[in-house]
């Protein structure tokens, strides 16, 4: 995870030892206040803004293009009325972006393995990766809607197709990742292609594969909302709220909504963090850690 | 025993690494090979140990065990240095009890007993050769392939683990060949140096060094030890020179 800077530096005395030092509390961070600070700063500010386009900048009967924040909480999460639908969205928008997450990475891991495997598989199934990466999602739902029907299984495939291709990328890289000479140690002692893959490639992959995981999880959520957000049908998820709340102009519900989609994300990128460290941490870039 | 008889390697763009090379190690022997860098050294060590076929001549390899050390300690950083020392046993399929024991004994010849819960990272340079090396020992090797080990290593380092490879071997009675591109460190390890061409790479002369063992660190400093060196040096400055008297 990319750490924020540390606060800028108090004004230097004059002096060479400060100036030598300087360096090193960048790189070390500071403590858990210097990592801390940053971000509530920033956070501060950003509602200092809101609040100021909200309350000063709009007028009362333009208000409802951006309401206050306060305003947002208290409507969306503590009316009932707005908040019972609201939580029921995201607990289906949550079940389709984790079984969508769950099929796209043992689809993404098996592919991928298949094409470190042999030339042929890769050469020829990598393009129509890239080209389902590509694909609009715009496009792709109706049709997925048509085939599937607009439930479940649907909502699903599209989150598939969002977080597919980040898994399948990550694990061919990941798997490449091992270098010629412990390869060659392996070649030395007989080492036929499964034990090559357990003793060495995946092992030398998960860094890659985690990280590739880690992004296909929030893709996996992008995925649920915005095809949600297209299905308009079966039961609401996140998505299909917001387009409800956007068409009854209901801002406060509406970012309530977006928020609350963002907080799945980043749940999602946090315990892929804590995994990508407690499975890698002790040997994985420890180099530049400071010691 | 280690046998080459009119070697030669071309790699599928056309480069010849290798043309027309005899070597001869035998049982018991402590050979080395030194060259100019990219004389095709390494791919000598490959075409030894199998990783890598001829394209003329014939290799020959006694039957029994063979190890092999890089010139990268190619460890696993994922594992700890016992871990590490462990994986060729494991490949080999050994009992993992008699894994273990044979990862400590193989940490222990080399000097790092306190280390085997130590992953790469945590390790100097020095001491991830010495894994390296462990984990070659770990199989009991008859024939051991060095391929210039020390070579990333300063000087005192490399004296240190120089000494404690020459006791090993004498301990053992390894049979040995050394790539290097040190002409003090062939001589001061070997029974014979054998020479190479710039590429591509054949044996243009051989040294033999009849120096008693063990041979301490200052023996690099005594007569004997300086003409030897000579010798050898002057096969690596006059390629052509050697060749017309090695016909002669």
């Amino acid at each position: 995870m990319i750490r924020p800077p540390g606060p800028s530096a108090p004004p230097a005395p004059t002096g060479l030892a400060v100036v030598a030092a300087r360096p090193r509390r960048a790189r070390t961070g500071g403590g858990a206040l210097a990592r801390r600070v940053p971000p509530l700063v920033t956070l501060v500010l950003f509602l200092g803004l809101w609040y100021l386009v909200s309350e000063v900048l709009l007028d009362d009967d333009r208000r409802f293009l951006l309401p206050p924040p306060h305003a947002v909480v208290a409507v969306a999460f503590l009316d009932p009325v707005n908040r019972a639908p609201l939580l029921r969205g995201l607990a289906l928008s949550a079940t389709v972006a984790a079984a969508g997450f769950a099929v796209a990475a043992v689809l993404g891991v098996a592919v991928g393995t298949a094409m470190s495997q042999a030339r042929w598989v890769e050469r020829s199934l990598y393009p129509y990766a890239v080209l389902l990466q590509c694909a609009p999602t715009l496009a792709l739902v109706p049709v997925v809607g048509f085939w599937f029907d607009f439930g479940f299984t649907s909502r699903v495939i599209v989150t598939v197709t969002v977080a597919l291709f980040p898994v399948i990328s990550a694990t061919l890289f990941g798997l490449r990742s091992a270098d010629r000479g412990q390869h060659d140690l392996l070649t030395l002692h007989g080492a036929g292609r499964l034990t090559r893959l357990v003793k060495l490639q995946f092992p030398a992959a998960m860094p890659a594969l985690l990280t590739g995981l880690q992004v296909a999880a929030t893709l996996a959520v992008v995925g649920s909302v915005v095809g949600d957000f297209f299905f308009r049908q079966g039961t609401p998820g996140i998505g299909v709220l917001i387009d409800l709340y956007r068409a009854r102009l209901q801002t406060e519900q509406l970012l309530g909504a977006a928020l609350l989609a963002c907080l799945l994300g980043v749940v999602a990128f946090s315990l892929f963090g804590l995994l990508i460290r407690f499975v890698t941490g002790s040997w994985y870039g420890s180099g530049d850690r400071p010691r | 025993m280690l046998e080459m008889a009119g070697v030669g390697r071309t790699f599928a763009d056309g480069t010849a690494a290798l043309t027309d090379l005899d070597l001869r190690v035998r049982r018991g022997e402590f050979v080395s090979v030194v060259g100019p860098s990219g004389c095709g050294k390494s791919t000598l060590l490959r075409l030894l140990s199998g990783l890598d076929a001829p394209t003329a001549g014939a290799v020959a390899t006694a039957p029994g065990r063979l190890g092999y050390v890089f010139q990268d300690p190619t460890l696993l950083p994922w594992r700890t240095a016992a871990r590490n020392v462990e994986l060729v046993a494991e490949l080999e399929g050994l009992p993992r009890g008699e894994r273990r024991r044979r990862a400590e004994r193989a940490l222990a010849l080399v000097g790092l007993e306190g280390f085997a819960h130590a992953r790469p990272a945590a390790l100097s340079g020095g001491m991830r050769m010495r894994v390296s090396l462990a984990r070659t020992l770990v199989l009991e090797p008859e024939t051991l392939l060095l391929d210039e080990p020390f070579g990333a290593l300063d000087e005192l380092g490399r004296e240190r683990l120089n000494g404690e490879l020459a006791e090993l071997v004498a301990r053992g009675g390894l049979t040995v060949l050394f790539v290097t591109h040190s002409v003090a460190e062939a001589v001061s390890l070997s029974d014979r140096v054998a020479v190479m061409s710039p590429r591509p790479g054949r044996i243009i002369g051989e040294v033999d060094v009849p120096l008693p063992r063990p041979r301490p660190p200052r023996l690099r400093f005594e007569p004997a030890f300086g003409r030897l060196a000579a010798e050898v040096s002057a096969l690596l400055a006059d390629p052509a020179r050697a060749e017309r008297e090695s016909t002669a």
